[in-house]
């Protein structure tokens, strides 16, 4: 058994953490204040070729593999994690299926301008009534003289207001459940497709999140994304990776929470000394570092699974799992030993507890990781 | 242009606290993280920025264990071109003089231009091996530099002097410059650069590959013998001044004038 990084692990890890910190941290309250999604950014992340990261350099990629890809994502996320969604969503599950299901001219088409972070890339899977229970797709596509003509709602979706592509599922033989969806890659400018305004949200507030129209949407047949009818099994292979890099996000902003109550704790004096000489703030603080590290440990080796080509669900539903709700309890925590310091926005523990929340949430819930695991074990 | 760009690998004492081994002269270096020395990562970028306007070539040097070679390919993904490490026990680290000799030693019998240094190591703080190399090599050299332009033959640079005040001068090359923070703005090294500097050439070489006499920079040759390394006591002098404001300002404004501080 190996944990150690490889010599370049290491210097993707340290440039990205360098980047973060200088270029990143220090505007990621106000971005979150005022709600901005931070363009700039996105493209000196694309100028470092962090778009590139997790994908093969056949299709523009720098072919360094998940592991990588997964140090990058924690570490945006421990600057802002309103960044790290943006990024993750792009790359997992928006560039992800078509990089695992596309045909090589697909791929060349959408996976190359997406891995030069030239177009972002979304997911959309949610839809209003089809949330955990993605089998309930509502979204129709049928084919009419050589086009699929897609009619549908999708919801929550990530980058939909920036995306230069969404890979969308829909129904293509209705009766059939789960085995009657399939996958597309949908241009954004195709004629009927429209994109809400962005959703008000407790946190990710630097992000975009919005709702996708499909109004007799038009693309070619060969815009159908892997095998007719296997939609539901590509996203729930798709969700698999996603998931890593929930988990991915969820360690880099539980680390965050831990330095900035730990720093704290050093500098806060009560009674005549400081707070980080209490006993109760100190196991406080030995059980936020012990969770991150072994949410860390589940995620980097969900990861590495992945890039040895072995079976991953359960471990990646496992790492999503527990790293999401460390970073929730490591929040709070991090915001009971700020005390009323940590209630204001004059700090960022706050906001991190805002972050957190959607680690619970988005890519399947708790409970839904739960299921997936449950499911694993042969329950 | 033709350029050597000496780099060193220091700790980041910033993460914990420095704590002495038991034998009194060496600190224990196993909770801190490594890193480029400061003014080292904005020579390298110096060096790159020069590479990219005039073409030539960068050799990065580094007289440092195993590990440091990750801040080694760094510099490489930086856009430097290949990369020399020096590693034996034998040299006397703690002697600037010495550690110029030994980066000499590997510089000697390659052609150079230009060889850029950090103005200071932010570890022992001694500002001299830049200056000590010229010497050893026996080319010119400018310290404290931070700004660099490069003429025909030479170089023109602006030393930073006390009290802000700037000189500048020219330097006929080759030369030797140390370079000074905020020279630049270093750059983050891409993915794809990090990739590449994986499979460029860094030769490890000991004293004997570059012809330097063990026996001239080891501890015996050093006129400097480190006695003792120690953390000063800290004594407390804090004093809290109690009562309503205007008597607290009367206390301070009391104390202050005590202490010539008025
Ligand atoms: C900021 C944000 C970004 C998002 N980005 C995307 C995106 O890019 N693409 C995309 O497709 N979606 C995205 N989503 C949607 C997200 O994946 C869904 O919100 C999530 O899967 C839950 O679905 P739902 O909201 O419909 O909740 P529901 O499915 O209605 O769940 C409600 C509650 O019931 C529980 N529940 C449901 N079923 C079960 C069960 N069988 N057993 C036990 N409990 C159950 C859930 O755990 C939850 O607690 C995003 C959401 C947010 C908030």
């Amino acid at each position: 058994m190996d944990f150690s990084l490889s010599d370049s692990e290491i210097m993707i890890q340290q440039m990205v953490r360098d980047f973060s910190q200088n270029e990143l941290a220090p505007i990621a309250a106000d971005l979150d204040r005022e709600g901005r999604f931070p363009q700039e950014i996105i493209e000196k992340m694309a100028a470092l070729d962090l778009f590139a990261l997790p994908f093969s350099e056949d299709y523009g990629g720098t072919g360094d593999g998940y592991l990588a890809y997964v140090l990058a994502v924690e570490e945006i996320s421990r600057a802002c994690a309103s960044t790290g969604i943006t990024y993750a969503a792009h790359c997992s599950i928006g560039t992800g299926p078509i990089y695992l299901f596309g045909t090589e001219e697909q791929k060349q088409k959408w996976v190359v301008p997406c891995a030069e972070g030239k177009m972002l890339a979304a997911f959309g899977l949610t839809e209003p009534d089809a949330g955990s229970d993605a089998g309930g797709t509502k979204t129709t596509a049928v084919l009419d003289n050589g086009q699929w003509v897609i009619n549908g709602n999708k919801c929550f979706i990530t980058n939909a207001t920036y995306a230069g592509v969404v890979i969308i599922t829909a129904v293509t033989e209705p009766g059939k459940g789960a085995h009657g969806i399939s996958a597309f890659i949908v241009p954004r400018d195709s004629e009927g497709f429209s994109v809400s305004a962005p959703y008000e949200k407790l946190g990710l507030k630097a992000s975009d999140t919005a709702e996708i129209v499909m109004d007799n949407v038009r693309i070619p047949e060969n815009y159908l994304l892997g095998n007719r009818g296997e939609g539901f099994k590509q996203f729930l292979q798709a969700l698999d990776g996603g998931r890593i890099s929930i988990g991915a996000l969820s360690v880099g902003i539980a680390q965050a929470s831990l330095d900035a109550a730990l720093d704290y704790a050093k500098e806060r004096r009560q009674f005549g000394q400081l707070i980080s000489k209490f006993q109760a703030i100190q196991f406080k603080l030995a059980d936020m570092a012990t969770a991150v590290e072994l949410a860390r440990l589940a995620v980097y080796r969900a990861a590495w699974l992945k890039d040895q080509g072995l079976p991953f669900t359960r471990e990646s539903a496992m790492a999503k799992l527990f790293a999401s709700e460390t970073a929730v309890k490591t929040a709070l925590e991090a915001i009971q030993i700020f005390g009323g310091y940590g209630y204001t926005r004059e700090y960022p523990v706050e906001r991190y507890l805002r972050d957190a929340k959607l680690m619970e949430i988005g890519e399947g819930t708790s409970e839904i990781q739960r299921l997936v695991i449950a499911r694993q074990l042969g329950c | 242009m033709k350029t050597f760009v000496c780099i060193k690998y220091v700790p980041d004492t910033s993460e914990a606290e420095v704590k002495l081994n038991p034998d009194g002269l060496t600190v224990d270096d196993s909770r801190f993280s490594f890193d480029i020395n400061d003014a080292d990562n904005y020579a390298v970028e110096e060096s790159v920025q020069i590479k990219e306007a005039q073409g030539g070539e960068v050799t990065v040097l580094s007289i440092g264990p195993k590990k440091s070679e990750v801040m080694i390919r760094m510099a490489l993904a930086k856009g430097c071109d290949k990369a020399m490490r020096v590693e034996d026990e034998r040299m006397y680290g703690h002697d600037p003089l010495m550690v110029a000799k030994v980066l000499a030693g590997a510089i000697k019998g390659q052609e150079f231009d230009l060889v850029l240094t950090g103005c200071m190591a932010s570890d022992d703080w001694h500002m001299s091996t830049g200056v000590a190399l010229a010497e050893e090599l026996g080319v010119n050299h400018a310290s404290m530099v931070n700004k660099v332009e490069v003429l025909d033959g030479k170089v023109k640079v602006n030393r930073e002097l006390e009290g802000g005040l700037l000189e500048s001068v020219e330097v006929e090359l080759p030369a030797v410059l140390t370079i000074q923070t905020g020279i630049n703005e270093p750059r983050y090294a891409p993915i794809k650069g990090i990739r590449m500097a994986q499979k460029k050439e860094l030769n490890v070489v000991s004293l004997d590959d570059i012809g330097v006499d063990p026996a001239a920079v080891g501890a015996d040759a050093s006129g400097i013998e480190l006695e003792k390394l120690y953390i000063p006591e800290v004594v407390s002098t804090a004093e809290y001044l109690e009562g309503e404001p205007e008597e607290k300002a009367e206390k301070l404004a009391t104390i202050l004038h005590k202490g010539g501080l008025l």
